[in-house]
């Protein structure tokens, strides 16, 4: 259908092209176009006022958990990809731990199709590194890729054997695709459930070491070096970890990390009632924690915000704190909480800054077609209201899940208009 | 005599407990002392009542003393295993507590292996729950019953030297007692590997000491903990017999005590590991009197969270 | 005191007996107990605390003063042998009691302030038994205001007092200004 859409009097902001200014945004044939399809335009012309509003290339989540196959009881990848345009984002790359896992080409070409089939917005794949998540032999890493995913990796289980995850970057690096590693070290963190430190032995909950992740960041950092190759780490919950990456971003090792917003919002007293929305892993940890990941944030050493959005079904979340799955949901919560904490309160970044963020960031990590308003980009725009006051209500979630301690929180700030190849998907 | 209110359905554990309300439990426990000493050991207190001892963790002891507890109040009282749980097939915790409350269960005891599963019941059911143990978490009656034990043999909680010796990170014992005896005013020192006795426990407001003979000779009051050394401790200390040389409380040791300070250990005992036999029944030993205590202390915590109207 | 109450209280109250009556009703009871009881070697006051406590320990001393002997006094505590335990919103602290055994050949007096419903005094009564068999329990009370909700009767009376269901009776005692008022509560 050729169809032509003006976002009039927005605040562009664009970090692909260096751009932030006030203008129209205009939109042809699903595609950002030249001012000039305006006159050129052969049918009616629709407007969006955009008065007030930030106009942002369509954000990207790159860590979110779709669930299908396996789980649809958690969430299906139109639930998920529902719940991401009523968060801001047009684009989610999703987590091969499905049932079967995403560890062969068929079950990626499934996915595949049925996002194409259900998604309202894009759905990326990654594969796993290793058959089954178990880290003990190497996917078919290259009939993966071929498959069409835009990266590997063994999210919520992490590969132990460093041999094994040495041939995996290298092997990666051949078929041109980044490694994200959930650094978890099984040996220190054991059954860990909460971060180790005072609230876990008040309340004799089993302990997860800052250093179990730190450890494994520490080793993604020596792999990336040995193999000359990018390797991204997921959800850094620690101080030690930013310090790390720092430093070996400083000496230009390949290496980058990501942030979740329960980091940087709660530490591990909200575990105290043993609240199992508050689990999660890596766990919660300090406020020492926070403050180094958001100056982390602040200085360029982070890099890629993301959720993890892991939904539960309210039956799983709802047993014993030790005997609960972690993880939270996150897609329809994290920008409010990233603008109204990095933003607004903290003040550590501007808000270009973390629209790059979501979006230039994930893209050149990935390679992805995605993340920008040059003309002839796919027309993916999130509408954002940075100043917008709002309240986090579980009932109004599209997600299937409402895992979530941010219920009844007030924010500052929010997406009001999610638009994939040039059609809103949801408005507020 | 402490002014203190009782307004709790449940006792979770002695954290979130004023010092008030641990004297008042312990006052409450006075009285019930004596019910033992009647001709008959019985008051209406809880008649017509119904009691279950729901417990997903096995124990004998504990368990005992809150049927007895029960007895001595007029509640009627079955008991939950594990094994005879529908837990054992698969039910859910919330699902079988809720079945136990549809059947007008109004005080259900749970012990169980998870922190924090008594509260994940109290914020669920309208059953009192009192909590008989959680993981590594809190086993409140105990604390309050050595905390009894302690105020009567030795008349006053405050000022005193308390040292509690052993696997301190898994313990819930010891976890009740430092919240009980620290806010009573007691001086708490806990002594044990420096594996199983981490400096965290320092925000607990109690001292971490790994140097057991330089403690005892000020200590008022001795609380042995079961060591263990199956499955999971393996890592946490190399063998009993470094135990044993490191922190056990042998006969030499024992004369490191002062002639009044008491000899407590919660049971069951690991006869010549964390104690020594000679010590455990010496005249310095209250091990009896910590059961004996027990169960007056349940009494008074089962007429405090069971009698009010719910 | 007496301002302040005029100034605070909202209450109209009516004293009905002063300091000298209460010890002239004591005294009667005192000589009643020994009327009754030829050996007087085996009674035991026993209080229901706290007042209860308080009256039996005069009453006992009026008798050792009049007879030259020693009287057993005791507490009975009843809170844990009430029936409204789990109905009241607020619970009833419990004391220990403390009665000299054995009860067998023994004459407990239960004493107490107030005679109301009879429920309190069934519960002593209970709670006596719990410690044995005494020979007869019986019943004193400085005040009987009636109302009655059991088939309980006084063997001991301070003084008869008629009452609304809805006044209150206002005991002091062992302060400095002793007495007995019948209050009644104004519906505001």
């Amino acid at each position: 259908m050729m169809k032509t859409i003006i976002i009039r009097n927005g605040r562009i902001i664009d970090p692909a092209n260096g751009r932030d200014e006030i203008g129209d945004l205009v939109i042809a044939n699903g595609r950002i176009a030249e001012q000039s399809a305006i006159r050129d335009s052969k049918s009616a012309i629709a407007e969006i006022d955009a008065k007030g509003l930030i106009v942002a290339p369509g954000l990207i989540d790159m860590h979110v958990h779709l669930r299908e196959p396996g789980f649809a009881h958690k969430e299906t990848i139109a639930s998920g990809a529902r719940a991401a345009a009523a968060g801001g984002f047009t684009t989610v790359v999703c987590m091969p731990n499905t049932s079967p896992v995403a560890d062969n080409p068929s079950t990626i070409t499934w996915i595949k199709d049925r996002a194409r089939d259900t998604a309202s917005v894009n759905v990326l794949p990654t594969g796993a590194i290793s058959k089954n998540l178990d880290g003990e032999e190497l996917a078919p890493i290259a009939s993966i890729v071929q498959s069409g995913v835009v990266a590997i990796t063994d999210d919520g289980k992490c590969v132990q054997n460093h041999e094994l995850m040495r041939r995996a970057v290298e092997y990666a690096r051949m078929v041109g695709v980044p490694v994200l590693d959930h650094c978890q070290d099984y040996n220190l963190v054991g059954n860990g459930v909460v971060n180790e430190g005072e609230w876990s032995t008040l309340l004799g909950l089993s302990g997860w070491p800052a250093a179990g992740e730190e450890a494994m960041v520490m080793r993604s950092i020596l792999l990336a070096e040995l193999c000359d190759h990018h390797i991204h780490c997921q959800h850094i919950s620690a101080a030690g970890s930013v310090r790390l990456i720092r430093e070996a971003r400083g000496r230009g090792v390949k290496i980058s990390g990501e942030v979740c917003p329960h980091h940087v919002t709660l530490t591990d007293a909200a575990i105290q009632n043993f609240d199992t929305n508050c689990k999660m892993n890596p766990p919660l940890r300090t406020q020492r924690d926070i403050d180094a990941i958001i100056e982390g944030i602040a200085d360029g050493t982070l890099t890629i915000l993301c959720s993890d959005h892991a939904p539960h079904a309210g039956f799983e979340k709802e047993v014993e704190f030790d005997q609960a799955p972690f993880g939270i949901v996150g897609l329809e919560t994290e920008l409010g909480l990233f603008i109204d904490i990095l933003v607004h309160q903290r003040k550590a970044i501007s808000i270009n800054r973390l629209i790059e963020m979501f979006t230039i960031e994930p893209a050149k990590l990935l390679k992805l077609d995605a993340g920008t308003l040059s003309i002839g980009a796919k027309a993916d725009i999130t509408l954002i209201d940075p100043g917008r006051e709002w309240t986090v209500d579980v009932s109004k979630f599209e997600s299937l899940s409402r895992n979530t301690p941010f219920h009844g929180w007030k924010l500052e700030g929010r997406a009001v208009r999610t638009i994939v190849r040039g059609e809103t998907v949801w408005a507020l | 005599m402490t002014t203190a209110r009782w307004n709790r359905k449940d006792l979770l554990g002695l954290r979130e407990l004023s010092a008030d309300e641990i004297n008042l439990v312990l006052e409450t426990a006075d009285a019930f002392k004596q019910v033992g000493t009647r001709e008959i050991k019985k008051v209406p207190a809880l008649r017509g009542k119904t009691l279950v001892n729901f417990f997903i963790e096995p124990s004998t002891r504990t368990r005992t003393s809150f049927e007895l507890a029960a007895f001595r109040l007029s509640a009627d009282v079955i008991n939950i295993t594990a094994s005879a749980s529908s837990l054992s097939k698969g039910e859910t915790l919330k699902d079988t507590a809720k079945i136990l409350e549809a059947n007008h269960v109004d005080i259900i005891v749970l012990r169980h292996s998870s922190a924090g599963a008594p509260q994940f019941l109290a914020e669920r059911l309208r059953s009192s729950i009192i909590n008989a143990g959680d993981g590594a978490h809190e086993h409140p009656t105990q604390g309050l019953l050595d905390t009894y034990t302690i105020r009567e043999k030795k008349k006053r909680i405050e000022g005193l030297n308390v040292v509690i010796i052993g696997d301190i990170l898994f313990s819930r014992v010891a976890r009740s007692n430092i919240f009980a005896l620290t806010k009573l005013g007691a001086r708490v020192t806990v002594v044990g590997p420096s594996t199983l006795v981490p400096r965290d426990f320092e925000k607990l407001g109690v001292a971490v000491s790994y140097d057991i003979d330089k403690v005892l000779p000020t200590a008022d009051v001795v609380n042995l903990l079961r060591i263990q050394h199956e499955r999971q401790r393996k890592e946490y200390f190399p063998g009993v017999g470094e135990y044993i040389r490191l922190f056990g409380l042998t006969k030499e040791r024992a004369k490191l005590l002062k002639p009044d300070c008491l000899i407590m250990h919660p049971g069951p005992i690991n006869r010549g590991v964390e104690i020594d036999s000679e010590v455990a029944d010496g005249n310095q030993s209250v091990i009896l009197n910590q059961v004996t205590n027990g169960l007056a202390v349940r009494m008074a915590v089962l007429y405090l969270c069971g009698g009010i109207a719910t | 005191m007496n301002e302040k109450k005029k100034n605070s209280s909202p209450d109209k109250s009516i004293l009905v007996m002063d300091a000298p009556a209460i010890q002239r009703a004591l005294r009667r009871i005192a000589h009643e107990i020994i009327e009754r009881n030829p050996d007087l070697n085996q009674i035991i006051l026993a209080g229901i605390p706290s007042r209860g406590n308080e009256i039996a320990r005069r009453i006992a001393d009026i008798i050792s003063t009049i007879e030259k002997i020693p009287v057993g006094v005791g507490t009975i505590d009843v809170a844990m042998h009430r029936d409204d335990v789990g109905i009241r919103t607020e619970l009833p602290a419990v004391r220990a009691s403390d009665l000299p055994l054995p009860l067998e050949t023994k004459t407990v007096i239960i004493v107490d302030d107030v005679l109301f419903t009879g429920r309190t005094v069934r519960a002593a009564m209970d709670a006596i038994t719990s410690f044995g068999r005494p020979a007869r329990i019986q019943l004193a009370v400085l005040i009987d205001r009636g109302h009655r909700e059991l088939p309980i009767r006084a063997d001991y009376v301070g003084k008869n007092l008629p009452t609304a269901p809805d006044e209150k009776v206002r005991l002091r005692l062992g302060e400095d200004e002793e007495g007995v008022w019948l209050v009644k509560e104004d519906a505001t």
